[in-house]
């Protein structure tokens, strides 16, 4: 049996190999389909990889509380300077409220300047507690990061970003150095290490950007530089009166983070008639996110179920033609005692071969997609710098990710796709009269 | 006497599109003993190829019987028949009927392949009679690359791989010159001489006289029965 079917696997390819370019094109048709499956679920797998780990950076047991600007004419307080966004009291009330809560990071930032010497840098001056670096992934290059008793007692001291410090501090170490923010100096007492900004994904995650931050105690924050910010423009000013711009809230549970943000939802209503805070809910959006992938690849493997089937008609075509021209070898064959069974079983193995080595073909070349997009993207960016450029990062940056289904699948449907269409004409053949197919000239 | 082949009162009909029947064979009976060498002559139409496929087991006669080395082959279904050409037939076509994308040595092996038989004797067998009907230093040699003479040869060799109980030869010659035909029929002479049964159909007159007996159809009858050998 085993030889047997080695021997008819033989005999196909041998028969195959008698019209090269014929079956070349055939194989063609099933090449692409494969190459196109695994590529676009690849590439799709890579979008959603990017906004995913996005998401989970945000920490699935978080529930994001922000301040949102709300529209112009309704504010806090009166003038030119707009009152809005969360207060120190919601953080206490959150904290004293919400029986799941495991820990509150409360979290002020401001964009200033800060100097050391001549050199100048723009920066974000983030007021936060101790748990700010674990909570956002960070790491130290160098130094330590706030402690809660340069929290108590509202410290002069900075962690500073990585482009801060290549801004403020060139060619020394930044360690002990004094920086100034408007009026007042900092102690530099450690670095962040590099951290790929993540992109926005859209609703009220914007894109950030940890490398020109600024890390200060929250009390030093609100006593040195204070709530209040004033921008001038040309002709006016305007004010902006924030005291937290962020609270991240983390639950014990992830099954009690829906039920957690309702909670706060409900809280802050209670004390905010605008609509200036938003919630986000990083659970959700991964939902959402994996939602959406889910519907992407399934449009993909459509796409490229479509590709296959072509390539399967292709097939069928060619086998049919192959079938007319071997009507005298069929003939011959059913003389010399092959049944209708062993007359299928060859022009299937036919077909099969062809779908199956299109496939291989297909999944060899479905492992190049990474070289070939970076690939291009280098030869495009050499070419079209500035359209590059132009791209959208998550297009740009795309690292497209090989899913080990759509490799399995794009495969055995390849082979399906030999036996399905390879099976009318088989039967065909089969079906011949041996007499009749004898006499075919 | 044991009989190879026995045909008893054998009809054959072709129904046409339209329902107008075609009596192909009306009614032949004929002996082939063991070690018999028949040659069917006839016009076209006369039926000696309807006889030869329902000898060759390719098609089933509609009404009478066949008994092929004691086993009646006429109720069969197209498996078994296919089963029966593969053990116990061979055949030999005025167009030789090798397949091209094999080698010599393959397309021997085919009926054995069909048996079921891929062994490493029948490979050994294959071989020897190849080495046998004078292809020894040709084995992997494809069709096209061999003369007509060889190539008959070669199809000589395929039906006697399955050391069958009759041999069916369709115009063998026809496709050949006299000095290359001449070298088939002595190979067809000698394989008698050595008790292989062999009917062969032709329309030529001095190949039919190098059998023991001719048989003549006309109109899907047997027409004459001429003794020519000591075997009648």
């Amino acid at each position: 049996m085993g030889t047997r079917f080695w021997q008819t696997l033989r005999l196909g390819l041998k028969s195959l190999l008698l019209h090269k370019l014929r079956s070349g094109l055939a194989i063609l048709g099933i090449f692409i389909g494969v190459t196109a499956v695994i590529w676009l679920v690849a590439m799709g797998e890579g979008v959603s990889y990017q906004a995913q780990q996005q998401i989970k950076d945000l920490g699935a047991n978080n529930i994001i509380v922000k301040s949102a600007k709300p529209p112009s004419d309704v504010t806090r307080g009166g003038g030119f300077v707009m009152a809005y966004g969360l207060l120190r009291d919601d953080y206490d009330r959150i904290v004293a409220n919400v029986p799941t809560l495991l820990q509150a990071v409360p979290m002020r930032e401001i964009h200033k300047e800060a100097r050391y010497l001549n050199n100048v840098t723009d920066a974000r001056i983030v007021g936060c507690t101790s748990k700010y670096l674990d909570m956002n992934n960070l790491a130290m290059a160098r130094g330590h990061f706030l402690t809660d008793k340069d929290l108590e007692a509202a410290e002069n001291v900075a962690v500073i970003g990585h482009e801060t410090a290549k801004a403020l501090f060139p060619y020394q170490d930044p360690i002990g150095e004094f920086i100034q923010i408007e009026d007042q100096f900092y102690v530099v007492v450690g670095q962040t290490e590099s951290k790929t900004p993540s992109a926005g994904i859209g609703g009220s995650l914007s894109a950030q950007d940890y490398n020109s931050d600024i890390y200060i105690p929250l009390t030093t924050l609100r006593w040195r530089i204070g709530d209040m910010v004033i921008t001038a423009r040309s002709g006016s000013r305007e004010g902006e009166m924030v005291e937290l711009s962020q609270i991240t809230v983390t639950v014990r549970d992830i099954e009690q983070v829906d039920q957690t943000a309702e909670i706060i939802e409900s809280l802050l209503q209670r004390f905010h008639s605008n609509p200036d805070y938003a919630i986000v809910v990083p659970k959700e959006l991964l939902r959402q996110a994996e939602i959406l992938q889910m519907m992407f690849n399934l449009l993909l493997v459509l796409i490229a179920g479509i590709a296959l089937l072509v390539g399967g008609i292709g097939i069928m075509n060619i086998m049919l033609a192959t079938v007319t021209e071997r009507t005298r070898e069929i003939g011959i064959r059913r003389a010399l005692g092959a049944k209708q069974r062993d007359i299928v079983s060859q022009f299937l193995s036919e077909t099969v071969v062809l779908s199956a080595t299109g496939g291989a073909l297909g999944v060899f070349f479905g492992f190049l997609v990474n070289p070939v997009i970076s690939g291009t993207r280098f030869a495009f960016g050499k070419v079209f710098p500035d359209v590059l450029a132009a791209m959208p990062a998550n297009i740009r940056d795309l690292e497209p990710r090989i899913a080990v289904w759509s490799v399995v699948a794009a495969f055995l449907i390849s082979v399906a796709v030999g036996v399905v269409f390879g099976l009318y004409p088989a039967q065909r053949a089969a079906k011949m009269d041996p007499i009749e197919a004898l006499r075919h000239e | 006497m044991k009989l190879a082949a026995q045909v008893v009162d054998v009809h054959k009909d072709y129904v046409l599109k339209g329902g107008i029947v075609v009596r192909a064979l009306r009614g032949v009976s004929i002996d082939f003993p063991e070690g018999d060498f028949v040659a069917i002559m006839g016009h076209s139409g006369s039926g000696k190829s309807t006889l030869l496929n329902v000898l060759g087991c390719l098609d089933r006669a509609t009404r009478g019987s066949y008994v092929l080395g004691g086993e009646d082959v006429s109720r069969l279904d197209d498996d078994d028949l296919s089963d029966i050409r593969s053990r116990f037939l061979g055949f030999i076509f005025q167009s030789y009927n090798l397949i091209p994308q094999l080698t010599v040595v393959e397309n021997i092996e085919l009926p054995l392949y069909y048996q079921g038989n891929t062994s490493s004797a029948a490979k050994r067998r294959c071989i020897e009679l190849a080495k046998m009907v004078g292809l020894g230093d040709r084995l992997d040699h494809r069709p096209f690359q061999l003369s007509g003479g060889q190539q008959q040869r070669v199809a000589i060799a395929r039906a006697l791989v399955n050391n069958p109980h009759v041999i069916l030869a369709d115009e063998p010659t026809g496709n050949l010159d006299s000095a290359t035909g001449e070298e088939i029929m002595q190979m067809l002479e000698s394989l008698n001489a050595a008790g292989k049964t062999i009917i062969m159909v032709t329309h030529e007159p001095d190949i039919a006289a190098r059998a023991h007996r001719t048989l003549r159809m006309r109109d899907g009858l047997l027409e004459s029965h001429s003794p020519t050998g000591a075997l009648s």
